[in-house]
């Protein structure tokens, strides 16, 4: 059928041969293998509508006058970058359904890569020889948060722009070098005209460029390593067991990539998300506009807001120089944060675990206490942080001051770690004593009914070959 | 996704009618969405109805694919080898050695390696010259807003504020006259009960009939500080919850800011209205090293 094509090209790039071996290649079933390919398939929506959103959207805080249908914002003066997302959203025909989109798609890439970074972490797949990966993966992550950040503040609406805001004070509150890399970024001192044109050039064109770099390798180092596989019946370190790439996997991804598009589209047109025009420009005639309380970040920053919420009020001072206080919250702890990362597959290997042979096949939860407790405990942490961010609103719905809050926070964020480490440690221990559920395929053992109603165990293992009558009744 | 049952499972020879129309009526499903898509678009627009046509359009797709798969295709689970990870040690010597063979040239003369290597790297250091050209450098602009001794109070429509305008109570954020959209001189202009008023040493007389005037930027990391209270007399930042007492030279007394909002020295010019002394005497928002 293909034939003449295939030879004419290959005559000519001699692709055969990788494409049959391509063809071939084997990819293990299981749901969890699927969440890296959720925020992959995010990813190109993602391409897909911002592509559509850089014909209409102008980069640029230049003053203009709004006269467009919306009425609140009629006859006011507004940055070029706001007023162009007001008007792709209402006077583009699909474009708030664009809009919308990629905005749900950034919230759900960022999503899926953490927890598909959960999944490795929790079943050791980052172990010998996958620590590289690990290591790219954790990369991804970073730079898809901060494009989204960039992304999140190109619209120099009230909300992003105090983000910006935010985002230069920490940068300012570095030591020695605080103040001339916030200048140097921002072009200057906050606000200037010159950091929305930037943070555009970063989030359509170097950002994308380099996650799509940084994404190639990871997947060729995937290709190159095989998948991982769950251990069971018949599973060993020498083979790899699945669906071939054609047909069955290569239709199962395409239809999950069409899911995935499905529900972020739905998503972009029926669930309401960043309405700019409530929240009102950073920037107009007046910078009276006040941001009220329940501001909150997009959810990914959400653990970095929570830590400065609730960081006690200290700060280093020593001859003339500071330290300011968002340093530890908003540098320090995403430093050790994304440091801690990076390490965690040495850290594995050389302190917890000792274990440096290759391993494909994964561990179960169950089955590494130490390790899933510390993945939980880590889990709690940047979850109550998280929460944390909205102390506003939790003292709006418990009644009580937001100081009352912020204080059973910083008790939290030490105690409910180390109870949910004991926990889990508990739990995991009792589950692998038990022996109960084990991975499909493996243990238990086939019965038969027999003629009178009792049931025989067949070749099990366990208990020789000798047929073990396990229950009986007579028959009426 | 896990099922390692019959390889397609039509295949079996049980009745594919049921399955085919159900795949057969996702897909026409999504051919009539992406009609109304297009009809949709055509009339104008609504971003509800389209983001429900494109969802059910692409998921109808994509669901009639997956039922399809799993009924049509293989899905016996296929065993193959796991090759090595690594090239074989023969490969890694043969690399190794190609590389100390083509390095060999490399290790003779060493004045000119050195030399090579100081022109790199004097060309990459060049290159590091044109950052600079990103942004002016702090200088003293951090330490600097827009407020001049004896400039006028304004409102945000540059109207001067006369001292008796504001009731006790009141709140209301000014400019210095003339500069109405810079952003760092932005302050709060509160009018307090001049008996509850602490002023600090040396500022007993910047505020005039219980008027004071306060940085709006906050100090923790720069939100405004836009909610008066005035039952606590305490400013609260609606970012990260700093509150500052208003009496008290508005010193934080809850979250996580560590300095007072930097108060303005206020005076009332001849004709009644309220204008600055000075600029403020310390720097306006968040903390950096050499503040």
């Amino acid at each position: 059928m293909i034939g003449r094509t295939s030879r004419w090209i290959d005559e000519r790039i001699g692709a055969s041969r990788f494409v049959r071996t391509a063809l071939e290649k084997i990819f293990p079933d299981h749901w969890s293998f699927m969440i890296g390919e959720i925020a992959l398939y995010a990813f190109v929506v993602l391409v897909l509508t911002g592509i559509y959103l850089t014909f209409f959207f102008e980069p640029s805080t230049r003053d203009v006058v709004y006269h467009g249908s919306y009425a609140p914002l009629q006859g006011q003066h507004l940055s070029a970058a706001y007023k162009s997302a007001i008007d792709l959203s209402f006077h583009v025909r699909a474009g708030l359904v664009m809009r919308q989109t990629h905005h749900w798609a950034a919230l759900v890439f960022v999503a899926a890569i953490v927890v598909h970074l959960m999944r490795v972490f929790f079943t050791a797949a980052y172990r010998r020889p996958r620590e590289i990966n690990w290591i790219v993966g954790v990369t991804l992550l970073i730079l898809a948060m901060g494009n989204g950040f960039f992304g999140y503040s190109l619209l120099d609406d009230l909300l992003s722009g105090t983000g910006v805001r935010v985002g230069y004070s920490i940068a300012l509150s570095i030591p020695l070098v605080g103040p001339w890399l916030a200048f140097l970024f921002f072009g200057g001192r906050f606000p200037t005209d010159a950091m929305i044109p930037r943070f555009f050039v970063l989030h359509v064109m170097i950002i994308p460029a380099v996650i799509i770099a940084v994404l190639t390798v990871h997947l060729a180092i995937l290709w190159h390593h095989k998948h991982t596989e769950f251990p069971g019946r018949g599973r060993s370190e020498q083979t790899i067991e699945g669906s071939r790439l054609w047909p069955t996997y290569a239709v199962k991804s395409v239809a999950l990539f069409g899911l995935v598009a499905a529900v972020l589209t739905a998503m972009g047109g029926l669930i309401q998300i960043n309405p700019i025009w409530i929240y009102g420009p950073f920037r107009s005639s007046s910078v009276t506009a006040a941001v009220t309380s329940a501001s909150q970040p997009d959810w990914y920053v959400g653990w970095m807001d929570g830590a400065l919420r609730i960081m006690p009020p200290w700060e280093i001072r020593l001859g003339g120089f500071t330290v300011p206080n968002p340093f530890f919250p908003g540098v320090l702890l995403p430093g050790l944060t994304f440091a801690g990362l990076y390490l965690w597959p040495f850290i594995d290997a050389r302190l917890l675990t000792r274990d440096r042979k290759t391993h494909h096949l994964l561990e179960r939860p169950r089955n590494a206490p130490v390790r899933t407790g510390l993945g939980v405990a880590v889990f709690v942490f940047y979850t109550l942080l998280f929460v944390a961010g909205g102390n506003d609103v939790l003292a709006g719905i418990f009644n009580v001051t937001p100081e009352a809050i912020t204080n059973s926070f910083r008790v939290l964020i030490f105690v409910a770690p180390a109870v949910a480490y004991a926990v889990t440690w508990k739990v995991c221990r009792d589950l692998a004593r038990s022996g109960s559920r084990p991975t499909r395929g493996t243990v238990g053992s086939t019965v038969a009914q027999t003629a009178t109603g009792g049931f025989v165990a067949l070749d099990d293992p366990g208990h020789g070959s000798a047929p073990v009558v396990t229950a009986g009744r007579d028959s009426p | 996704m896990t099922d390692h049952g019959t390889a397609g499972r039509a295949a079996g020879g049980t009745d594919e009618r049921p399955v085919r129309r159900l795949i057969g009526g996702l897909l026409v499903v999504s051919i009539t969405a992406s009609c109304g898509l297009a009809a949709t678009y055509a009339l104008g627009g609504q971003v509800q109805v389209e983001g429900a046509l494109l969802g059910t359009g692409l998921g109808g797709l994509a669901v009639a694919g997956l039922i399809w798969a799993r009924t049509y295709l293989p899905h016996d689970p296929v065993v193959g080898p796991r090759d090595d990870v690594g090239s074989s040690p023969a490969d890694v010597r043969a690399m190794e050695q190609s590389f100390e063979e083509g390095l060999a040239p490399f290790t003779r003369r060493s004045l000119l390696r050195w030399l090579f290597g100081g022109a790199a790297g004097a060309f990459g250091a060049s290159l590091a010259f044109p950052i600079r050209s990103l942004g002016p450098g702090p200088g003293r602009s951090l330490f600097h807003t827009a407020w001049t001794p004896g400039a006028r109070l304004v409102d945000s429509a540059g109207k001067p504020v006369h001292v008796g305008a504001l009731e006790q109570g009141a709140v209301l954020t000014v400019f210095p006259e003339g500069n109405v959209t810079d952003y760092n001189s932005q302050t709060l202009l509160i009018r307090v009960d001049p008996a509850g008023l602490r002023a600090r040493p040396g500022r007993q007389d910047w505020s005039p009939q219980g008027h004071v005037a306060y940085s709006k930027i906050c100090t923790h990391v720069g939100c405004p500080v836009g909610l008066y209270r005035e039952t606590t007399h305490d400013l609260l930042c609606p970012c990260h919850q700093s509150t500052f007492d208003v009496l008290d030279g508005a010193r934080p007394v809850s979250g996580p800011a560590t300095r007072s909002l930097p108060q303005l020295p206020l005076a009332v010019d001849e004709a009644g209205y309220l204008i600055a002394q000075r600029d403020y005497t310390e720097p306006v928002g968040p903390g950096f090293w050499d503040r």
